[in-house]
């Protein structure tokens, strides 16, 4: 084939590899920011894109496909992953070539996968990536002798320290230029059955054999760590001790951040009200764009806070002895040990944890998670309970504790608490079946990547901003135009709000609330808020027609409520607020996930449902208790 | 790295999933007895695929809070967390 045939046609490689193999840090390696997520059609399975340029010349565009041991298929989503593997996708040709990420430590293991691939036919290449693991344990490998047994070319790596690169480049170099295989080949590619696998492993060890001069020594520290940190009377308090310091952690960084963010917007309101005359103009740019804005972007330091630390936790390897530790319990509900890790992620914001779901391989697995993952307290719920907590929970103590810490606490366990019964009737009912082997791999304990470490957070803070911040940007506009329309009465005895669209539907559902001790104020708070949680404060403070800067808002607020409300009304407040589903966004991205309208209907049916109970459960109780 | 496996007739297996922490043993047989045969035929090669074959050496080095999971290590290179349920498919030949 011709060098100017090659170059106007894009060339394409799939790069895979079992989990824990350092793929992801080679595709970071090798495309470096020139990445792009997007997702196949009627799947949820990732499509990574980004663009490297060999030596010679040629640009590739390389598929990262999510980490697996093998290319059969065990649900709809790693069938995607092997179509595009053996490019019977349909969506786009078939890759050029594979290249295959190997673990060198772990190549007993790893090579299994290369001999499935090569089955396909296609051009392959492989990268022993981690060599410098590798030869600090002492492995020695002849990498002429493994690249002869195997027939396959071999280029050491080390990926986090971009080493090796320029050999990969080359080879692909090479290898993109020779002609193409048949496609016969992937067509007639079929599952291995057990007896193909074993004869595989066997293969395998053929191979190692000879081209294994000396074995490295297992990795101590880990194993020394993993007794602790995985002891059956230690680990899970250790859990529990690492996921508490890291939640105080969040909140504590996070405030003077959110509070410069706060003052940033507060201060741009304050500039429009100034420079752009009153009316509809001013309105919409100082309390429907810029509030929105700001309400998303409020939200940013606790989210990356949160993500930085479960980052780092994966990237160490202490995330899979936390779904270790934890499967047991989950399991119990039904849920996989695994679901642990979205579920975490959840308490900073449940979009980037439900899209985190797509780890869990199991399809009913991944929809439980999915369906329990508002009841995680998310930050969006934070600022009601702050503000209901300082109005109405006195700050005493209570045998050594903030009773108003106490009640947060309690706010966060009932949600909780609730999630694993839900799972567990969810696995009664509509996800019912066996579950999942567990099956996971407890990788070596490795420092985490700084660069890697930031290009992964960055991407899941792009996915927040994108998948929700857009949502909530778009709906509070929305609102700020069904609650500033029409415009109140000359002589309006109530608040403006009282009058607008927003208005009348806080009167038509007044009476639905009444039961559980909801006035008209409440009512009309709860719209806006439907479309994301934090937008009930800022609504209540239209509606008591209190106006000016965050803080000041915040303290009257704090005095009004504690004033016009009952104790009993504010706890129902509370209670509703742990449950209801007052994110749009939340069920925008389930639909997306489970591609039907199905789940997301379920969600908000049962979510509204159970905070209606808890309300009027609270309320009535408080009630009799002589609130 | 793989040995030969003792031969089934003679040598006494146990499933792996019977045995606690500070186990050793060298796996003779991948069978797995689960009620369904998809189920089991699933399990099989899932347990294939991830390393668990004939021959290779095992070692129990943890089990979790209330005894589940396990983290079994392979051939004194991969460790894997898998339940006692689908460790009972591994049938070992124990050794001190």
């Amino acid at each position: 084939m011709t060098t100017e045939a090659l170059v106007e046609r894009p060339l394409r490689i799939a790069l895979v590899g079992n989990p824990n193999s350092g793929k992801t840090a080679l595709f970071n390696a090798l495309t470096g920011s020139r990445q792009k997520v997007a997702n196949y059609p009627g799947v949820t399975v990732e499509r990574k894109t980004g663009f490297l340029k060999t030596p010679g010349g040629l640009t590739v565009e390389v598929i990262d496909l999510p980490g697996s041991y093998s290319l059969r298929a065990r649900s709809p989503d790693e069938a995607v992953t092997r179509d595009v593997v053996l490019g019977r996708s349909g969506y786009e040709k078939p890759p050029d070539a594979i290249l295959c990420v190997l673990d060198t430590t772990n190549l007993g293991q790893h090579l299994r996968l290369v001999l499935e691939l090569k089955q396909i036919g296609r051009p392959l290449i492989l990268a022993l990536n981690m060599m410098d693991i590798a030869q600090r344990r002492g492995l020695q490998i002849d990498l002429e002798t493994l690249s002869r047994e195997i027939g396959l070319p071999v280029i050491p790596t080390v990926a986090v320290r971009k080493s090796g690169m320029q050999d990969l480049l080359a080879q692909l170099d090479t290898v993109l230029r020779q002609p193409g295989p048949t496609e016969a080949a992937a067509e007639t590619w079929r599952e291995p059955d057990a007896a193909e696998i074993r004869g595989q492993h066997q293969d395998v060890a053929r191979i190692l054999r000879a081209a294994v001069e000396r074995p490295g020594k297992p990795d101590r520290l880990t194993e020394a760590l993993d007794r602790v940190v995985l002891n059956s009377v230690l680990g899970l308090p250790i859990l529990l001790l690492i996921l508490f310091l890291v939640f105080q952690a969040v909140f504590s960084w996070a405030t003077p951040f959110m509070d410069a963010i706060d003052a940033a917007f507060s201060g741009l309101q304050a500039g429009i009200y100034r420079y752009v005359p009153a009316g509809a103009l001013q309105s919409l740019l100082a309390d429907g764009i810029v509030a929105g804005v700001g309400s998303v972007l409020v939200f940013i330091p606790q989210i990356l806070i949160l993500f930085g630390f479960i980052l780092v936790l994966e990237d160490v390897g202490y995330m899979a002895r936390g779904a270790f530790l934890m499967d047991r319990l989950m399991g119990s509900v039904g849920l996989h040990g695994r679901a642990f890790i979205p579920l975490l992620s959840c308490f900073a914001c449940a979009v980037p944890g439900i899209m985190a779901t797509r780890t869990i391989v199991s399809p009913r697995d991944r929809l439980t998670t999915i369906l329990i993952a508002p009841l995680m307290t998310c930050s969006a719920r934070l600022p009601v309970y702050t503000l209901l907590i300082a109005a109405f929970i006195p700050a005493h103590t209570v045998w050594g504790f903030n009773l108003q810490g106490l009640v947060m606490f309690g706010l966060y366990a009932a949600g909780i608490v609730t999630s694993l019964l839900i799972a567990w009737l969810l696995r009664l009912t509509v996800t019912r079946g066996p579950r999942q082997p567990l099956l996971m791999e407890l990788p070596t304990y490795k420092m985490p990547d700084p660069k890697n470490f930031l290009m992964g957070l960055s991407i899941r803070a792009n996915m927040f901003l994108r998948r929700a911040g857009t949502v909530i940007l778009g709906l509070m506009v929305l609102l700020w135009f069904l609650a500033s329309f029409p415009a109140p009465p000359v002589n309006a005895a109530q608040p403006a709000i009282y009058y607008s669209f927003a208005g009348r539907l806080g009167h038509l559902l007044e009476p639905l609330l009444a039961p559980v001790g909801f006035n008209w104020e409440i009512a009309i708070a709860l719209i806006p808020g439907m479309a994301a949680r934090e937008v009930a404060v800022a609504a209540l403070g239209t509606v008591y027609a209190l106006s000016g800067s965050e803080d000041a808002l915040n303290t009257s607020l704090t005095a009004v409520l504690a004033q016009s409300w009952t104790l009993p009304t504010a706890l129902a407040l509370l209670a509703w607020y742990v449950f209801a589903p007052q994110c749009i966004a939340t069920l925008a991205v389930t639909r997306r996930e489970t591609n039907t309208w199905r789940w997301p209907v379920l969600m908000f049916v049962y979510l509204i449902s159970l905070a209606y109970l808890a309300a009027w459960a609270t309320y009535q109780t408080a009630r009799w208790l002589g609130g | 790295m793989t040995e030969n496996p003792p031969a089934l007739e003679t040598a006494l297996t146990v499933p792996l999933g019977t045995l606690s922490p500070g186990a050793k043993g060298i796996v003779a047989a991948v069978v797995s007895t689960l009620d369904s045969t998809a189920e089991a035929e699933d399990l099989e090669r899932q347990l294939l695929e991830i390393g668990f074959v004939e021959g290779v050496r095992v070692e129990l080095l943890q089990q979790g809070p209330f005894g589940d999971p396990l983290a079994v290590r392979i051939d004194e290179r991969l460790t894997i967390a898998l339940r006692r349920r689908e460790a009972n498919a591994l049938l070992i030949v124990p050794i001190t």
